[in-house]
């Protein structure tokens, strides 16, 4: 089977599905915490983002106008040879689902020198990584530009653990929260290097909200964070409110003698990512 | 969005504002002109070259957004808001040229708080992420100036009971300082 057709199939089919429907983990958090929202106007909005759910997945319309940048990672099973390029397949894949479901465009030719917009939304952000076997993982992400804003990486000292990592989370939410879009789900990465650790931060948007880890200490961790962003009162829409995360995920990894690298990846209300297995 | 909404109608006069609180949920209607980034770039360039808003804006509103093309029978698919403090260096100097209103999400800076004090001006914060319900209430869409920017376009928008919350109101109180002080817990 060509494997660079199945995966951009796959890549295509994703954006079209993320667009217009909320993470089903998610929506049942989003549930549970009207349930729990003591501010009036927390439950407002609360209501306004599960309805907003509703008329998306029936209307097929996008869940956000920002209908984001295509994150894709693929884990390629090492078996595979792949005979042509797959970037230019993923982002022919991205610029028809684009096109043909009426998503907004968002990409600028660069950054500094040329943002005038590319039309199509290409390119994508892809990141392929082998993995043992055949097949492949792929995982798209469209990333809204509100939350992606709200997002850092920090380089800590070692001597700061557990606390430095909250306090840097704490204060990544604290300044530009009520822009991303509460409640947030957040991704956390710690360690790497100054590079890989936002990769990190973003895969960990990838984990499910009702899916916890058995490590104790990672779960223990996370549980605090949730607590210590729940306790800023910025709220649903940063409009005031208990929810201002629905939750949070750490992925961890090695790092150098010297380094305590965190990142701090903000997922906004309408999270959207999809993971398929290609055979 | 609850029953004791304000209704708003668009353009206001700064008359109308003057009694918006900080806090109060209101419903939407009339005439607004999406500008996000690029716009804002735009209407400063035209604004310094010819001492006056382009477009006749004088008296207007602007809704920060950047919608997705028209989907489901409607005008535009989904639309909703962009984060305002992109849109801070701008504002103070927009809102001395005439514009009344503005809408957004997110905390904004002392500046435009401060000049929506000198101007009467408020600032309305829409719910981010709820742009498939926002776009139920758009009647018309039509592209004013700048079609080259694509979905930064300037577009004149016809909203009908277009749920937002009075964030900025002109006597300067600020929903986005007031809110999570109140709901902060001691840790």
């Amino acid at each position: 089977m060509p494997r660079v057709e199945a995966i951009a199939l796959a890549v295509e089919a994703a954006v079209a599905e993320a667009a217009v429907t909320l993470r089903p983990d998610v929506l049942s958090a989003m549930r549970a915490a009207l349930g729990k929202e003591s501010s009036e106007r927390g439950r407002a909005v609360l209501g306004q983002l599960l309805e907003n759910a509703q008329i998306a997945s029936r209307d097929a319309v996008p869940l956000c106008q920002d209908t984001g940048t295509v994150w894709v990672w693929v884990e390629l099973g090492a078996q595979e040879c792949l005979p042509s390029d797959l970037h230019a397949a993923i982002d022919a894949a991205v610029a028809r689902a684009y096109r043909e479901n009426a998503l907004r465009m968002s990409v600028v030719r660069d950054a500094l020198f040329d943002r005038t917009n590319t039309g199509d939304n290409t390119p994508a952000f892809v990141d392929i990584t082998l993995r043992p076997g055949s097949g492949a993982t792929v995982h798209v992400m469209l990333k809204g530009g509100g939350s992606d804003n709200a997002s850092l990486v920090a380089m800590l000292d070692p001597s700061a653990g557990e606390d430095g990592v909250v306090e840097t989370v704490v204060r990544a939410v604290e300044a530009k929260a009520s822009g991303a879009c509460p409640p947030l789900v957040i991704g956390v990465g710690v360690g790497g290097t100054f590079d890989s650790v936002a990769k990190l931060a973003k895969k960990a948007l990838l984990i499910p909200l009702d899916e916890r880890t058995p490590e104790k200490r990672r779960r223990a961790l996370e549980d605090r964070l949730l607590t210590a962003v729940n306790a800023t009162g910025i709220g649903p829409a940063g409009l005031g409110g208990l929810t201002t995360a629905l939750g949070v995920r750490v992925v961890s990894a090695p790092c150098h003698i010297a380094a305590l690298p965190v990142a701090v990846n903000l997922g906004c209300s309408a999270l959207r990512t999809v993971t398929v297995e290609v055979g | 969005m609850s029953a004791d909404s304000i209704r708003v109608t668009l353009p206001a006069t700064r008359d109308n504002l003057s009694a918006l609180e900080a806090g109060q949920p209101v419903l939407l209607s009339g005439i607004v002109y999406t500008a996000r980034d690029a716009t804002h770039a735009s209407i400063a360039g035209a604004l310094e070259a010819a001492g006056a808003l382009p477009f006749e804006l004088a008296g207007q509103a602007l809704f920060y957004a950047g919608p997705t093309p028209p989907a489901a029978g409607r005008p535009i698919g989904s639309v909703g808001p962009t984060t305002a403090k992109r849109m801070d260096a701008w504002t103070p100097a927009l809102l001395d040229a005439g514009i009344t209103a503005t809408i957004g999400k997110g905390a904004r800076s002392e500046a435009v708080r401060e000049a929506c004090v000198r101007t009467g001006a408020v600032y309305f914060a829409a719910v981010g992420g709820s742009a498939a319900l926002l776009a139920t209430h758009v009647l018309t869409a039509e592209t004013v100036a700048w079609p080259e920017l694509g979905t930064e376009a300037l577009v004149r928008m016809e909203l009908i009971d277009f749920p937002a919350f009075v964030a900025i109101d002109a006597a300067g109180r600020d929903l986005y300082a007031m809110a999570p002080a109140e709901w902060k817990v001691a840790r």
